[in-house]
C-alpha cells in the first residue's frame, strides 16, 4: 500500500475489514498516522462522525486532528473515545440512573439527575486529553494504545461541583480519598473493575464537577451518558464515564487501576532510561502544557498563498501565557497572538504571521509557556507507558 | 445556536473559567446504541490463531494486537503474562507458548 502522511485519506482499505455490522457508508476511508502500523479505519460509531478506530472493542476512537483547527471546542460527535473494559451498557436511562454515595460518609446517598439538578449549577470549559495521548510517536516505541495526538478534546461541561454531593452526604473525619466508579465492567470477574480515586482535599475542589452536559447538550454515550466525572487539568483516565458510584475510602486506593496502572516514574521529570526498571512510581495527575499547529500538517505541502499559521495550546490548569513559532525547527522563535481567553483549563487559539517562499522546506516548530512558568522541551523524556508526551512539536512542510 | 450562545455566555461571564451558570438541564429518558462489536477486524490467519482467538478475544479486539508496534518474543510474552496475571485472563501454563508463538509470528519479530 502507498505510504503517505498523516491525516491523508486512503481508499481501498475498505475489503481489510471483511464483513462489518456497520453501514457500508461509514467504511470510507483510513487514515495513515505518522509511525509504523498507524493505518486506522475511519468508522462512524453510534452519536459519531467516523473517526479513527484504534480498537472497535471496547471502542477507542481518535479525533481526525483537522477538527482542531475549526474551533475552541471540540464537537460532541468528533470527541475522542476510550473505553478499558468492553461490558458497557449500550442503553442507559437517565431518569433512572443513580449515583450511590457510600463509605466514610454520615449519610449515604442515592442521587438521580434531578438530585442533582437541585444543586447549584456550574459551567466550565476544560481539555479532557487522554494520558496516553502521542504514544505512538514514543522513540523507543512501547506497548499500549497507540495514539497520534487527537487523543483529546476541548468542551464546555455542565453540572454539578463534586464538592456539593459529598458535603450532602458528610465526610467522616476517616475520609482519605475518594473513589469513582462508573457502569463500565470488565468482561470477566477476574479483570479489576475500572475504577479511579482522588484525594480528598482534590476531590474538594471548586472545579471538580459531575457533568451532565457536553457542550450544551447531553453527553454522546461514548462519553459517558448521562453523568461523567470532570477533572480540570488532569489527564482523563479520572474523567470517570457513567459514573455510578462514589466510595469515600479511610485509605489510599489499592485497586488495580491506582496502584499498578496509570503510573509515571517519580523522577525529577518524570521520566528514565528507556529499559529502566526497579524505579518509584505515583500515580498520574496534572497535565502537561503542549501547543499544536492546527493548519499545517507534517510532511506535507503548503500552499504559498497561505499567510496565516494558527494552532492550540493548553496546560494544566495556570493557563496559557505565551506560544512562539519557529520555522528553522526551533533555532529562532518569534510570539504568536493569542485567540481569546475561554479559560484557564481550555484551548487557547493562537496565531502567526506565516511567511514563506515558493519551493522552500520549511521546519515549523511550536512552543507554549505556561501562566506558572512551565514550558515545552525540545526533547521528549521517556517513560514505560507513554505518558505525558509534550515535546515541542515539528511540521516539516514544502511551499509550493 | 444554543451551542453557541452558552458558549459566549460563558466566555461573558466565567473569566478564569469557572461561574454557576444554570442554562441546561439534566438528561432525562433513555439512549440506546448498538455498537459494531469486531467491525469485522480478526487476527490474521496462522499456526496457533485458534489459541490466540480463544485467550484474547474474550475480552478485546483483535486491534489490541495488530496496532501494536513490531514487538519481541520477550515483549509478547510479558504481555501474554500481564493479560493472565494483571487481568485475570484464565490462560493455563500450557496455553502460553503457542499464543506467544503465534503473536511473534504474525505480529512480531524473533
Amino acid at each position: 500500500m502507498r505510504k503517505i502522511g498523516r491525516h491523508h485519506f486512503l481508499a481501498g482499505s475498505v475489503a481489510a475489514l471483511g464483513a462489518s455490522a456497520l453501514p457500508a457508508r461509514a467504511l470510507a476511508d483510513s487514515v495513515q498516522l505518522p509511525f509504523a502500523n498507524g493505518e486506522r479505519p475511519l468508522l462512524a460509531f453510534p452519536q459519531k462522525r467516523p473517526l479513527l478506530v484504534l480498537s472497535p472493542r471496547p471502542p477507542q476512537l481518535e479525533t481526525p486532528f483537522a477538527v482542531f483547527d475549526q474551533g475552541v471546542y471540540t464537537p460532541n460527535d468528533a470527541f475522542f473515545v476510550r473505553w478499558h473494559l468492553s461490558n458497557i451498557p449500550q442503553h442507559v436511562d437517565a431518569s433512572a440512573h443513580r449515583i450511590a454515595v457510600t463509605g466514610e460518609v454520615n449519610s449515604p446517598l442515592s442521587l438521580s439527575l434531578a438530585d442533582l439538578a437541585a444543586l447549584p449549577q456550574v459551567e466550565i470549559t476544560a481539555v479532557n486529553q487522554c494520558s496516553g495521548n502521542g504514544r505512538g510517536l514514543s522513540a523507543p516505541r512501547v506497548a499500549g494504545g497507540q495514539w497520534d495526538n487527537g487523543a483529546m478534546g476541548n468542551a464546555l461541561w455542565t453540572g454539578v461541583r463534586l464538592r456539593d454531593v459529598l458535603d450532602r452526604a458528610g465526610l467522616k473525619a476517616t475520609a482519605k480519598q475518594v473513589q469513582f466508579d462508573g457502569l463500565e465492567g470488565p468482561v470477566l470477574p477476574t479483570t479489576p473493575d475500572f475504577r479511579k480515586s482522588l484525594d480528598v482535599d482534590k476531590a474538594r475542589g471548586d472545579d471538580i464537577l459531575i457533568a451532565y452536559a457536553m457542550n450544551g447538550v447531553p453527553l454522546p454515550l461514548l462519553n459517558g451518558f448521562p453523568v461523567r466525572l470532570i477533572v480540570p487539568g488532569w489527564y482523563s483516565t479520572y474523567w470517570v464515564k457513567m459514573l455510578s458510584a462514589i466510595t469515600v475510602l479511610d485509605h489510599v486506593d489499592d485497586n488495580f487501576w491506582m496502584k499498578t496502572a496509570y503510573r509515571i516514574p517519580d523522577t525529577p521529570d518524570n521520566s528514565v532510561m528507556p529499559g529502566a526498571t526497579g524505579f518509584p512510581t505515583v500515580p498520574i495527575n496534572r497535565m502537561r502544557v503542549r501547543s499544536f499547529a492546527t493548519n499545517v500538517v507534517d510532511g506535507a505541502k503548503v500552499d504559498p498563498k497561505l499567510q496565516e499559521l494558527r494552532g492550540i495550546a493548553f496546560d494544566g490548569g495556570s493557563g496559557i501565557k505565551r506560544v512562539e513559532v519557529s520555522l528553522d525547527g526551533g533555532t529562532t522563535w518569534r510570539d504568536a497572538a493569542l485567540g481569546p481567553d475561554v479559560g484557564k483549563y481550555s484551548f487557547r487559539r493562537w496565531s502567526a504571521e506565516l511567511q514563506t517562499r515558493a519551493g522552500q522546506t520549511y521546519t515549523i516548530a511550536v512552543r507554549a509557556t505556561a501562566n506558572d512558568g512551565a514550558t515545552q522541551p525540545a526533547t521528549q523524556g521517556w517513560n514505560p507507558s507513554g505518558y505525558l508526551r509534550n515535546v515541542v512539536e515539528m511540521y516539516k512542510v514544502a511551499v509550493g | 445556536m444554543k451551542r453557541v450562545a452558552i458558549a459566549v455566555a460563558a466566555v461573558l461571564l466565567l473569566g478564569a473559567g469557572v461561574a454557576a451558570a444554570a442554562t441546561v438541564a439534566p438528561p432525562k429518558g433513555p439512549v440506546s446504541i448498538s455498537l459494531p462489536g469486531d467491525a469485522g477486524m480478526a487476527f490474521k490467519p496462522g499456526p496457533g490463531v485458534g489459541a490466540a482467538q480463544a485467550s484474547c478475544l474474550t475480552c478485546h479486539s483483535s486491534a489490541y494486537v495488530s496496532t501494536q508496534p513490531v514487538l519481541s518474543r520477550a515483549q509478547w510474552t510479558a504481555e501474554v503474562v500481564k493479560m493472565r496475571t494483571a487481568y485475570g485472563a484464565p490462560i493455563t501454563d500450557a496455553q502460553v507458548p503457542p499464543i506467544v508463538d503465534y503473536l511473534t509470528a504474525q505480529y512480531g519479530k524473533p
